[in-house]
């Protein structure tokens, strides 16, 4: 599946729009058709994702306006290429637009304005034609506005529709976006209606998406661009958390919510979220003073602003300074071309020379991932001020050292490594196309043929993602590729890398540890004089390992009737009480500010490569000021995160009766519902001396006792992360995502010590410190799917079953089991006080034989489940 | 049980074959000029009108036919790629469309019953009906892009004419097949939609589309995946692929549509590419061992062969798949699937 055509919110671009655009109005009743397809063409290419299209002008025949313009865009690939938005409030012309759209569009809209019948009427055809369908709040009485009436009305049009065999997922709800700050006191509540609505809708009626045109909201502001725009960037900041998943916008009349000017920012949102009686006068009264000015604010020079501009921009680029390096390099280009240089000396000049400073620093040690990755941030702007100069000069770009493709492999979801590595790749003069998550091969493929790629890098967190990276291996060899393999993420290794995917392949196969080696491998591998012995040498690397691991006397492995025999004997009259409060608990919105308190510091650090234990690492000699400088950083986001609630932590837990058989445990539907089983792996290496074979299942009382099991997850930052990312800020991103990773582990960590003193309520007076938290010093463990004592992810689509996941934290599963929002924690709670950690390592294949019974599922689907614990 | 749930039965246990091409094996039987027209007293030249025999030479049909499921095909096409009123037009007789599509589906409706009576395994009757030669998507006046030979509510009335027809005559199944333009297979599914009301019974449908470039695309210029969201509404039995090249050559793209197509993948290649002469050389074992290929990666449900193939390519294939577990169907999430040309999905 190719998600990078997957999106969570929608700007609908209206430029092809009589009644949002004075231009295409023109254009379309003056019948100049090929300027208005020159239109469309913009759009897209700014990077609309569905067009709207709308001929609703008393001048017009409309049915042939829109009939003629959607043959037109049909006929360019790269218009046609995105779907359509039919765009009328007459059902004739809409049903004629059907007629020629050849792909899936929307319609947009019907409404029950003209009752029931008509309403279905219409809504069968939508399902006959296969177009998904925005419905009004509209019914026969007028259109809501307001927050009881938009629920009313979308609650019935939902069960209309879904009782007809519409699906859900096809339906768009637009409860009306009215003109807030008119004056008029009925109108104050507008905004917040709307967004309350939107939030209720998405939880009366699952699926369904939101929209709304948002033009309407500032009406009263026409003219006052400053204004418009701030207004529609707060509006969307609340609207998209409650829940809207599409706008019918100009993309150019949206500002960044940060860097609106807060004065402003504030009093919108006083406006919008109705917080004083006297919002409106305060908003016109400070509208006034936008009324084209533009916010522009000193701030005094340091001592560094004093330097010549060539020393100013490595300043910047070592220290990560992006405040002024717009205006520096511009000073540069300015220079330059006094001298009569290109533009593209800047580029090979000073920024060059400043990022091989930095590059020397990080080769040396004495800078860290953190501050790279700031540098590249700086870097990043600097360049895209001079792309324009640059094409219009028409002159090659600085020649890239080589084009790397990045992808993180098709069923997985994590991107953090990934994102690292491409910036460090990029910051050394590499041309990284990143094809971003969930990415199948046929897509890596293409994009390093078009792209003439001197290598492809591969990325993957979760184990499934070994076998597509072996998948894509052997598409590459049957598409008799030469080009090297770069294999990284935290599941790969060296030996997998030697065993699986370097025999799949026979161009060269390189298994890259971390970042830090990103560069010098590539270097190596694009090296006229480096690159042949490098190959040769890691080749050779690989076949020693494969060499070793067949003439390895491997740990001997018992047969499982035998490491059934030499189980772990709990003390079952120890096990935990039935829990305090079984059931399903659902927690919609955990507060972070609570969570922030149970982070796990050390992986945080880890993920950016900075080695020890925290808070030591803070005071270390080499890197205790680089983790300083991280840690205020991050702190800083986090204040942001949770003042501005920029997450939300969902999450669910639930107890149910089981009983152990085997080496499953069975869990109990009430009365006569069928049961669920767990089949659990237990460990088959031989042990020494008295030490038993371990299985989870062991830890589970076969004449009854309890189990557990929860799933959490960190949701919201796309938007943030995309907004970051469009600032060409890799830094801010990166550091989201880890602190997302972090609060969802946080998340896990608090839920479990909430189950052990609360829910199930076996540890009612446990104190204990994070620290001690941390080292699990207490009675429980919860075991993860994925994770050694449980190494099946295949288990997660049981648990999520069980505990409802997708509607009660919002979490859903890819093909391969990788969890989305990618922050999330999922696991078992085991009570019983012997239960602890342990890895299930290498198992027989006659455990597999059995386990693929126990599942239900076919050996070849077990072997690819359980491939890392094979031979 | 009804045809559907009787096909979902037999699919489960089994990959389930399709027959071959109707056109090569009927110019085996050298037919005359005369004997294409029989006494239809159609005045125009009918030879090569291939649709028309099943109205003037029905045996030749049914041997056809009898071949295809003695080579052990379960799903068994009717020979009406050009039976509609638009490629009919071109032998002046769209007057026939009506009866060629009753007897055509007649004739393997009662070889099918024949055959199952007496070996009880169960078999289909898929009315097939072609893309016509007309394309809803693009304008055949490059100077005016903004022009169509035919109107969509014009498709949907010469695809409702064949598909009574077709139903009429015993058809359990209308396969939309060699679907070139996208929109084309919208009106084909929007007349089999209007049939079922006119009939108020239950028409399940075969969605089959054709290639034109090997990076995937078909001549409307949709991707596979942008395809499949485009005719997912009508829940087709089976989806899938035939025609565009040989085996070797559709393989990526039987392996995109069968990660993301949550119902059958039928998929029915041409035995190769052709040679320099244009005929098809690929011998029977070829096809078979690179179709076996999809079977063991657990990719297909129903395979067959389309133009090139003989019965002996279908008995290869038949061979080669016997017992080898059919394809799982994947599970989809709840998205929002929209299409241009390419896929855009907006996440539940």
């Amino acid at each position: 599946m190719s998600d990078l055509t997957t999106a969570r919110f929608v700007n609908i671009g209206e430029r092809t729009n009589v009644t949002g655009s004075a231009r295409f109005k023109k254009l379309i009743l003056s019948d100049d058709y090929e300027t208005a397809v020159e239109v469309a063409r913009d759009q897209v290419e700014n990077g609309a994702q569905v067009i709207d299209v709308n001929m609703d002008e008393g001048l017009l025949d409309a049915e042939k306006a829109m009939t003629t313009f959607l043959k037109l865009i049909a006929a360019e690939p790269d218009i046609a290429r995105v779907p359509v938005m039919i765009d009328s409030s007459k059902w004739d012309v809409i049903e004629a637009g059907l007629k020629c759209v050849s792909g899936k569009p929307i319609v947009n809209s019907i409404s029950m304005k003209e009752g029931e019948e008509q309403f279905l009427e219409q809504a069968r055809k939508c399902m006959d034609y296969g177009a998904a369908v925005v419905v009004m709040a509209f019914d026969e009485t007028g259109q809501a506005d307001t927050k009881d009436r938009k629920v009313e009305i979308c609650s019935r049009a939902y069960d209309l529709l879904t009782g007809i065999g519409f699906p859900p997922e096809d339906i768009i709800f637009d409860p009306n976006i009215f003109a807030v700050a008119t004056g008029i006191e009925e109108h104050d509540r507008y905004g917040l209606d709307f967004i309350e609505a939107v939030a209720e809708i998405k939880q009366r009626c699952p699926l369904v998406k939101t929209s709304g045109g948002l033009s309407n909201l500032s009406f009263s502001f026409r003219g006052n661009e400053t204004v418009r725009r701030a207004m529609h960037s707060v509006f969307l900041y609340h609207a998209i958390p409650a829940g809207l998943d599409m706008a019918i916008v100009n993309a150019g009349q949206l500002d960044v919510y940060d860097q609106i000017d807060p004065q402003l920012r504030e009093a919108c949102e006083d406006v919008i979220l109705m917080r004083r009686d006297d919002a409106t006068e305060r908003l016109i009264d400070l509208a006034e003073s936008y009324k084209g000015k533009s916010a522009a604010d000193e701030k005094a020079a340091e001592e560094w602003r004093g330097w010549d501009v060539k020393k100013r921009l490595e300043h910047a680029l070592v220290k990560g300074i992006d405040a002024h390096v717009v205006a520096d390099t511009e000073e540069a280009r300015e220079l330059v071309a006094a001298a009569g240089g290109r533009p593209i000396e800047v580029i090979e000049g000073p920024l060059m020379d400043g990022m091989n400073v930095v590059g020397d620093l990080f080769g040396s040690g004495k800078m860290f991932l953190p501050q790279v990755v700031k540098s590249a941030r700086v870097m990043k702007k600097a360049v895209a001020h001079l792309i324009p100069f640059i094409e219009a000069e028409k002159e090659e770009g600085a020649k890239a050292k080589g084009v790397i493709i990045m992808a993180t492999v098709k069923g997985d979801v994590h991107d953090i490594g990934k994102n690292i590595v491409g910036v460090v790749l990029q910051c050394n003069g590499y041309e990284v196309v990143d094809l971003g998550v969930m990415v199948p091969w046929s897509q890596i493929l293409q994009a390093a043929n078009e792209n003439n790629a001197d290598m492809i890098g591969l990325s993957g967190l979760i184990t499934p993602s070994l076998d597509e990276m072996v998948t894509v291996a052997e598409e590459m060899q049957n598409a008799k590729m030469t080009m090297p393999l770069l294999i990284g993420g935290a599941t790969t290794s060296k030996v997998h890398t030697a065993l699986r995917i370097d025999p799949a392949y026979e161009g060269p196969v390189i298994h890259v540890l971390d970042a830090s080696r990103a560069v010098g491998v590539a270097s190596r591998l694009l090296s006229d004089t480096q690159r042949d012995e490098f190959v040769s040498d890691t080749a050779g690397e690989y076949v020693k390992v494969r060499e070793a691991r067949e003439g390895k006397s491997q740990s001997v492995l018992l047969s499982i009737d035998e490491a059934r025999a030499n189980f772990f004997d709990a003390y079952l009259s120890d096990k935990a009480a039935p829990p305090l409060k079984p059931g399903i608990h659902v927690f919609d919105d955990w507060s972070l500010a609570d969570l922030r308190d149970y982070i796990d510091w050390t992986p945080f650090f880890r993920a950016w490569e900075l080695h020890g234990t925290y808070p030591k690492i803070l005071d270390d000699e080499v890197v205790g000021e680089t983790a300083q400088q991280l840690k205020a950083d991050a702190d800083a986001m986090l204040d942001r995160i949770i003042a501005n609630k920029w997450l939300t932590a969902k999450g669910v837990a639930g107890f149910w009766p089981c009983a152990r058989d085997g080496d499953d445990v069975t869990i109990h539907g009430n009365g006569g519902e069928a049961h669920t089983v767990l089949p659990f792996l237990r460990q088959q290496v031989k042990k020494s001396r008295d030490r038993a074979n371990m299985c989870l299942a062991d830890f589970i009382d076969p004449a009854g006792d309890w189990i557990g099991g929860f799933a959490v997850g960190i949701h919201g930052i796309e938007e943030h992360s995309k907004r970051f990312l469009e600032d060409k800020d890799d830094y801010s991103d990166i550091l989201l995502k880890a602190l997302a990773d972090r609060f969802a582990e946080a998340f896990a960590e608090r839920l479990h010590q909430h189950v052990r003193t609360d829910l199930w309520g076996y540890a009612p007076q446990e104190q204990l410190t994070n620290e001690a938290l941390i080292k699990e010093e207490y009675r429980g463990i919860r075991p993860a799917p994925g994770y050694p004592a449980c190494p099946d992810h295949s288990l997660k689509p049981i648990l999520f079953d069980l505990l409802d996941a997708p509607a009660n934290a919002g979490l859903t599963l890819t093909e391969n089991f990788a969890m989305y929002p990618t922050a999330a924690v999922s696991g078992f709670y085991f009570g019983h006080p012997e239960a602890e950690y342990f890895g299930v390592a290498r198992i027989g294949r006659d455990q597999l034989e059995d386990y693929a019974a126990r599942r239900g599922v076919d050996i070849a689907t077990a072997e690819r489940w359980l491939r890392p614990n094979l031979d | 049980m009804s045809k559907r749930e009787e096909f979902k039965a037999a699919a489960a246990q089994r990959i389930l074959i399709k027959d071959g091409p109707y056109g090569t094996e009927i110019q085996r039987a050298k037919l005359a000029p005369e004997d294409y027209a029989g006494d239809t007293g159609l005045e125009a030249d009918q030879k090569g009108n291939n649709d028309l025999v099943n109205l003037t030479q029905p045996q030749v049909i049914r041997a056809i036919c009898d071949s295809y499921i003695a080579a052990g095909a379960h799903i068994l096409a009717t020979n009406t790629f050009n039976a509609n009123r638009i490629s009919q037009a071109d032998y002046s007789a769209e007057h026939l469309v009506h009866e060629i599509n009753v007897s055509a589906a007649k004739i393997i409706r009662e070889a099918v019953d024949e055959a199952t009576a007496k070996d009880g395994v169960p078999r289909f009757v898929a009315g097939a009906m072609g893309p016509t030669n007309k394309t809803l998507s693009l304008s055949p006046d490059v100077e005016d892009p903004g022009f169509r030979e035919v109107t969509f509510d014009e498709i949907v009335e010469v695809y409702v004419e064949q598909a009574r027809g077709l139903i009429e005559g015993g058809a359990d199944f209308i396969l939309i097949e060699t679907v070139f333009d996208t929109l084309n297979c919208k009106a084909a599914i929007m007349a089999v939609k209007q049939l079922e009301r006119e009939l108020d019974r239950d028409i399940p449908l075969m969605i089959s589309l054709t290639l034109t470039d090997l990076s995937g695309r078909n001549l409307s210029g949709h991707t596979v995946e942008a395809f499949w969201h485009t005719v997912r509404h009508a829940k087709p039995l089976t989806m899938g692929l035939n025609c565009s090249f040989g085996a070797e050559q559709l393989r990526p793209h039987v392996q995109i549509l069968s990660d993301i197509a949550d119902t059958y993948l039928m998929a029915y290649p041409n035995a190769g590419l052709p040679n320099d002469l244009g005929e098809y050389d690929e011998l029977p074992d070829t096809t078979a061992a690179l179709t076996k290929v999809w079977a063991d990666n657990g990719r297909i449900n129903a395979l067959g062969g389309c133009c090139g193939s003989t019965p002996d390519h279908i008995a290869a294939m038949a061979r080669a798949v016997e017992g080898v577990a059919p394809r799982k169907l994947p599970e989809t999430a709840p998205d929002m699937r929209l299409a241009g040309l390419e896929p855009f999905t907006i996440a539940a």
